[in-house]
């Protein structure tokens, strides 16, 4: 058996991930998470907040409860659950920071924590960052 | 390379330690210590990797009633880099320590090479050990552990554990290496690091038909051959292609890392794997059974699958290696 048959045969026989069965539970979770937000959103503007206000405070609470979940070794087991139902809303964003902030604490609060934190959502920054100014540019001349 | 001879190295003690999901496994009963605390009571994942050494270290002198000044080597190694956890964990012991990696074969890596020293008879007694810990490896070679993601289900678990065996030159408590191979590295393209079994069973398969070929033995002739951690899909895929070359394993093949947990039951989706996998399983079940003379030979083939985090980035393929110890009982 050459190696492309090998690669062949161990792709054929391995099990996939349920994608259909993950897509249906991230689709539940991911929207829970959205309409916690809804909620949040909502509470802060009964409360008196301008809507953009609210919004912000809101993203900052599910920012802080992701963080907060990550913390006390929850998050991770609801991620099992949820996929890409926990990682896509700004929950996965919170995640990937703090998670890898906690760990980081041995290496020091400045090359550790401070120098590993963005490892894993720097990619996010730094796509989001680019788009941002794409979108602004476009923005300015086209409409 | 022709197959290792040895004559008069008996394996005289072994200890062992394995943590939390490993002791509430199939072989929780068997181990010498276990530790709940994934920490061990230290700060970091990899002091607490070298506090578990240190501590199965600790154990096996004291089984041995042995002081460090008895023991003139001591080899093994873990998966971290630059072998760190094992570096730490021997330095109060003062003994000549040889740091091996092998990733997941360095058990067997460190009782051939420790046997090669006693067999010259300028070693009395070497001790040889390997481990692992879920935290550190994790941390390492995939994502922080709060890290929320899935796993697909080839991947495999890393053991929290540690394995050390005394080779001894003087002590026959009845158990004996009395042959080794040392495995040949197989790349056959695989580059999934969730899939090692995979990587790593061809290694096995190359290092399995060596010996056979060379020896003339049967698979008969021994009561079990155990591969190191090749997994659910690794252990399938060995015996299938063991089978296309022509050589029927006669249903005595079985893997450390499939027998350390219980799939069913613990969320380890294709099994166990690590260097502590097989050196806490051979330790702390194959020893004993060889001990009591309910197996009377047996071949452990360490599968290793030798990646690094940069070159799974760079979309290398993984390199994997086989060695291969054959145990037996001395005693009729």
């Amino acid at each position: 058996m050459n190696k492309k048959d090998y690669l062949d045969y161990v792709s054929e026989r391995s099990k996939k991930s349920r994608c259909l069965l993950n897509s249906i539970k991230a689709f539940f979770v991911g929207g829970l998470i959205c309409a916690l937000g809804q909620a949040f959103s909502d509470l802060y503007s009964h409360l008196g907040a301008e809507k953009s206000v609210a919004s912000a405070l809101a993203s900052v609470s599910l920012i802080f409860l992701a963080g907060l979940l990550t913390g006390i070794g929850w998050f991770d087991v609801l991620a099992k659950f949820a996929g890409a139902g926990t990682l896509v809303p700004i929950t996965g964003f919170a995640n990937a920071v703090s998670s890898i902030a906690i760990e980081s604490r041995s290496e020091g609060y400045v090359t550790g924590v401070c120098a590993d934190m963005f490892k894993i959502a720097g990619p996010v920054i730094v796509f989001g960052t680019s788009l941002s100014v794409i979108y602004g540019i476009i923005y300015y001349f086209c409409i | 390379m022709a197959i290792l001879q040895y004559q008069g190295c008996y394996i005289s003690h072994t200890a062992s330690t394995v943590g939390k999901i490993e002791a509430e496994g199939p072989l929780g009963t068997c181990f010498d210590l276990i530790e709940r605390d994934p920490y061990f009571g230290e700060e970091s994942w990899e002091k607490a990797e070298s506090e578990m050494v240190h501590r199965t270290l600790n154990v096996l002198l004291k089984k041995a009633g042995k002081t460090p000044d008895d023991i003139d080597l001591i080899l093994g190694g873990d998966l971290l880099n630059q072998c760190t956890a094992s570096t730490f964990a021997v330095s109060e012991l003062k003994i000549p320590f040889l740091g091996l990696y092998g990733a997941c074969s360095t058990a067997a890596e460190s009782l051939l090479i420790g046997s090669r020293f006693c067999c010259s008879g300028q070693t009395k007694r070497a001790i040889a050990f390997a481990g692992s810990h879920f935290c550190s490896s994790e941390r390492q070679f995939r994502f922080p552990l709060e890290y929320g993601n899935q796993k697909t289900p080839t991947a495999q678990c890393t053991v929290t554990g540690a394995g050390a065996f005394l080779i001894d030159t003087e002590e026959d408590r009845g158990v004996e290496v009395c042959e080794g191979l040392v495995g040949r590295i197989v790349d056959n393209g695989v580059k999934d690091a969730n899939n090692m079994g995979a990587a790593m069973a061809t290694a096995a398969v190359d290092t399995i038909l060596r010996y056979f070929d060379e020896s003339g033995h049967k698979a008969e002739d021994f009561d079990c051959i155990v591969t190191g951690d090749l997994g659910a899909e690794g252990e399938e895929i060995a015996e299938v292609l063991l089978k296309k070359c022509g050589f029927d394993p006669q249903g005595r093949m079985t893997d450390c890392g499939m027998l350390i947990f219980d799939r069913e039951k613990q969320d380890v989706n294709a099994g166990g794997s690590g260097c502590g996998c097989s050196a806490t399983v051979t330790a702390s079940y194959f020893y004993p059974k060889l001990r009591s003379g309910e197996i009377r030979d047996m071949l452990l083939i360490g599968t290793g699958a030798l990646l690094s985090p940069r070159t799974v980035l760079q979309k290398e393929s993984i390199p994997s290696v086989a060695h291969l110890v054959h145990l037996r009982r001395t005693q009729k």
